[in-house]
């Protein structure tokens, strides 16, 4: 069971560890509920997460992880408060605009029947952009595999897919990347290698991260700063160090 | 016209009495064999034969009454018979909101369609004698259709959602990411139909020409009228199919293109009938997930 530490909420203000990017928040959720009949599952969570930030969600089975998750790029529509991105109201943007801003790798990589090459052009391709066989191939090289434009999904292994799901959302080239617990069905020595690769292609794009995870030592390793969630609440936010002290 | 309907009330009827009651008299037995495998549909096949005779004896009642109508008397007749099988076509879909109303447009365009491209080819007359039965026949596949095609889209989107969901977060349209539901459902609707269509003459000979070459009509001309009523039936189908299963994909999602077909929203969400649901497009289903006023703090 994952500790608060006590750490005090408004902490969201002050600067994050190892945050790089510009003071603004890149993404902001303000009062933000979700109940879906009468169960509530997200309560009043306000948070900012800054540009080039990695954040953490940690808390135990039934949380609210995900649905806080899917808030973000409005997979499920919030019943009070809303989402700021880059400073503005989500809800005046396109659902698709920002959907394509906020990438999401969920923990299914959930591929479209048909070839590798086809999952990864499906994101441009749905707003008239066709990936040139450079950039498919820069983007498949990213993620270890390159040479499989033509490989069937169907022939992929758990790992292999979900790499080519974290491939198909880059390929969007997102803003902010959402990750619900990308490695949780890999065994220990995948889970580290797609947590590299994640990192890596983050960092490098300069990307604001949101992962969901279940496993403590994961956040310590990756995250700049973590978000505890109870039965929907933010009971503590913070430093990963701090917040994670005991874990 | 009531000392017609009388005449009608002898011989013939209490003839056809005694015949209804040796096929109920053989459905009871197979009642019997199924019970001894513990297959129970005493209750429901009780229910249906008294339902299916009470009902074809009021319907001949009626038509007895009504066969010296005129065109506007059919047309009400077909709509009556258009509400009751959208009715039965949602009551087999109970977990869909706005049932009713959809299977009443997605049956209403089929079947309308095609009975009036009937008439206006004269390929059947507007005596109501004819355009009645023709159109219920017509009407009832509509019927079916419909009720397949809906479960067959639920079913699929129900079974997909990850894939589906993970197509939005990628910026897809909703209508990109249930295409391939969309065209099971109407295949749903159509192979049936296709499949009848396929075996005319060689499985089946059906009721239209059994009952014209009783009645001396020329066997060729039988065999092609019941054709042209076997393709009109596969065309209200077809219409029937697509037209439910578009209205299924506009209820499938809210405003902000979240997929609202899932268990979890489906419950939350399902409400009873209101004027509302007949907007054909959805929007009344749409905004009871999507923005709603408290959504804003």
């Amino acid at each position: 069971m994952l500790e608060t530490s006590g750490t005090d909420i408004s902490e969201t203000t002050k600067p994050s560890v190892g945050a790089s990017g510009p003071l603004h928040p890149a993404l902001e959720t303000e009062h933000l509920c979700r109940a879906v009949a009468g169960k509530v599952l997200v309560d009043d969570v306000s948070v900012q997460i800054r540009a080039g930030e990695v954040l953490a969600v940690v808390g135990p089975s039934g949380a609210g992880k995900s649905s806080f998750l899917r808030l973000l790029n409005r997979l499920d529509e919030p019943t009070g408060g809303t989402v700021r991105l880059d400073g503005r109201d989500y809800r005046e943007l396109e659902p698709r605009d920002l959907r394509r801003r906020v990438g999401m790798v969920m923990q299914s990589a959930n591929l479209f029947p048909g070839t590798v090459g086809e999952n990864i052009a499906f994101g441009p391709r749905q707003h008239g952009e066709e990936l040139s066989p450079d950039r498919m191939e820069g983007l498949l090289a990213r993620v270890g595999l390159s040479g499989y434009q033509r490989r069937d999904v169907s022939n992929l292994s758990g790992g292999e897919a979900q790499r080519v799901s974290l491939a198909r959302t880059t390929a969007n080239a997102p803003e902010v990347l959402l990750l619900d617990e990308p490695t949780s069905a890999l065994d220990e020595d995948l889970a580290w290698r797609i947590e590299d690769l994640v990192m890596d292609i983050i960092h490098e794009r300069r990307m604001t991260c949101i992962i969901v995870t279940h496993n403590a030592a994961q956040a310590h390793r990756i995250a700049d700063r973590t978000m505890i969630l109870e039965h929907g609440k933010l009971v503590a936010i913070g430093p990963t160090s701090e917040v994670l002290h005991d874990c | 016209m009531i000392a017609e309907l009388l005449q009608g009330l002898t011989g013939d009827v209490a003839m056809g009495m005694v015949q209804a009651l040796c096929v109920i008299v053989i459905c009871l037995g197979v009642v019997l064999l199924c019970r001894r495998f513990a297959v129970h549909v005493e209750r429901e096949t009780i229910i249906s034969l008294s339902r299916g005779l009470v009902q074809m004896v009021a319907v001949g009642v009626v038509l007895a009454v009504l066969l010296h109508g005129n065109l506007l008397i059919a047309a009400l007749i077909l709509l009556g018979m258009t509400f009751a099988a959208a009715a039965t076509a949602a009551r087999r879909a109970p977990e869909i909101s706005g049932a009713l109303p959809l299977s009443f447009y997605a049956i209403g365009a089929g079947a309308g369609l095609v009975i009036a491209a009937m008439l206006v080819t004269r390929t059947v007359t507007s005596d109501i004698a004819v355009l009645v039965p023709v159109g219920s026949m017509i009407i009832a596949n509509a019927m079916n259709a419909c009720a397949q095609s809906m479960e067959r889209f639920r079913a699929d989107v129900r079974a997909h959602i990850g894939r589906i969901e993970a197509a939005l977060a990628l910026g897809a349209a909703p209508a990109v990411t249930v295409a391939p539901f969309v065209q099971s459902g109407v295949y749903a609707s159509l192979l049936p139909r296709l499949d009848m269509l396929k075996s005319l003459g060689l499985v089946w000979i059906p009721g239209v020409m059994a009952g014209m070459l009783v009645s001396g009509a020329s066997p060729i001309y039988a065999g092609i009228f019941q054709f042209i009523i076997v393709a009109m039936i596969l065309a209200a189908s077809g219409v029937a199919g697509l037209v439910a299963t578009l209205l299924m994909r506009t209820r499938a999602f809210s405003e902000a293109e979240q997929l609202t077909l899932r268990p979890s929203v489906e419950t939350a969400t399902r409400k009873p009938f209101s004027i509302a649901q007949l907007w054909p497009f959805g929007r009344s289903a749409r905004r009871d997930v999507a923005t709603r006023p408290d959504a804003r703090s």
